[in-house]
């Protein structure tokens, strides 16, 4: 490791209180960024098996000796 | 006041139309926001000097003062959108209400930890009651409060009222945070950058501070997009637009 990155990470003596200060930045600012989109990605996803459901039960519905053949082989 | 302002905000105000606007707006702002906070903190980190007292320990400010704003900003944002959510019941207002909350908590959570871990050296201790760090505290509550508020109702609508009325009332602690280093005497320092006259700081420390405020004001404009991208889906979960999404997301 070169000299100047070198006394750059110690900051002054002051590196375990201005790098975690960074971390803490950094880590929360990733959190709230990245929970929204997860949390978007799963509605879309529940969503999805919601109308799969529905459109099955419509299925069904229109089709009821289909079905009940299917119930009772 | 002309005709088309109106019906321009209006048709903003739309679920889908908003939706679709917020999409466009946040990869732009996040952007912008990632470069303007790298170039803050290659200017803070390395090219501004270490201060003649507190050597490499202010470096903190690069971050804490940011954050410090951005929790009274988005506390702005909150309470105006609070107001209209309650007066002209625009459901928008009540999910940018409630979509700024957790980021401006998480902004003011920084500002606490980061305030601290530049006290032990600095003034010898990471906490102490003053007025500053009270009030600061008290505003992190404040929107814990309003988070807590919102999700303690069966129905959104009506939970997102109720907190935004909470939001409305803890207003008050926005200008006792700002004026509470002059109100009483605190150990928290004084302001170093002020609107009004000059400010006591150098040059090569305050452009890193004014771009990192600019990058965290954008952080927040894309962050506040995906919120209230997702809290759109779900409040109007069973209409068509949103099952249309749903439908092309699976396919794309």
């Amino acid at each position: 490791m070169s000299a100047t990155l070198q006394s750059f990470l110690a900051m002054g003596g002051y590196a375990i209180y201005v790098w975690p200060a960074y971390g803490v930045f950094f880590i929360v600012l990733l959190i709230d960024w990245f929970a929204p989109q997860f949390r978007r990605r799963r509605l879309l996803r529940e969503l999805r098996a919601r109308m799969a459901r529905q459109d099955a039960r419509k299925e069904r519905a229109n089709r009821p000796s289909a079905a009940s053949t299917q119930a009772h082989p | 006041m002309a005709n088309w302002i109106p019906l321009w905000l209006h048709k903003l105000s739309s679920p889908p139309v908003f939706y679709r606007f917020a999409g466009t707006l946040r990869p732009w702002a996040i952007a912008l926001a990632l470069l303007l906070g790298l170039a803050a903190l290659y200017g803070g980190l390395v090219l501004a000097p270490p201060d003649y007292q507190q050597g490499d320990d202010y470096r903190i400010i690069f971050i804490h003062v940011p954050c410090a704003w951005m929790g009274l900003f988005i506390y702005g944002v909150m309470g105006i959108a609070a107001f209209i959510a309650l007066v002209w019941r625009i459901k928008l207002a009540e999910v940018v209400a409630m979509a700024s909350a957790p980021i401006g908590a998480a902004f003011t959570f920084i500002t606490l930890v980061t305030g601290s871990l530049w006290g032990i050296r600095m003034w010898g201790t990471w906490w102490t009651w003053d007025a500053r760090l009270t009030s600061e505290l008290v505003l992190l509550f404040l929107y814990l409060g309003v988070i807590a508020l919102y999700h303690s109702f069966e129905d959104r609508r009506q939970g997102a009222r109720t907190a935004a009325f909470l939001a409305l009332i803890g207003i008050v602690n926005v200008p006792i945070v700002h004026f509470s280093v002059n109100w009483w005497n605190t150990l928290h320092q004084g302001s170093t950058i002020k609107l009004l006259g000059p400010s006591t700081i150098a040059p090569s420390m305050l452009w890193p501070l004014l771009t990192m405020m600019v990058a965290t004001k954008l952080y927040y404009v894309a962050s506040l997009c995906s919120r209230v991208r997702a809290d759109l889906l779900s409040l109007e979960g069973g209409k068509d637009w949103v099952r249309q999404i749903a439908e092309n997301e699976v396919r794309g």
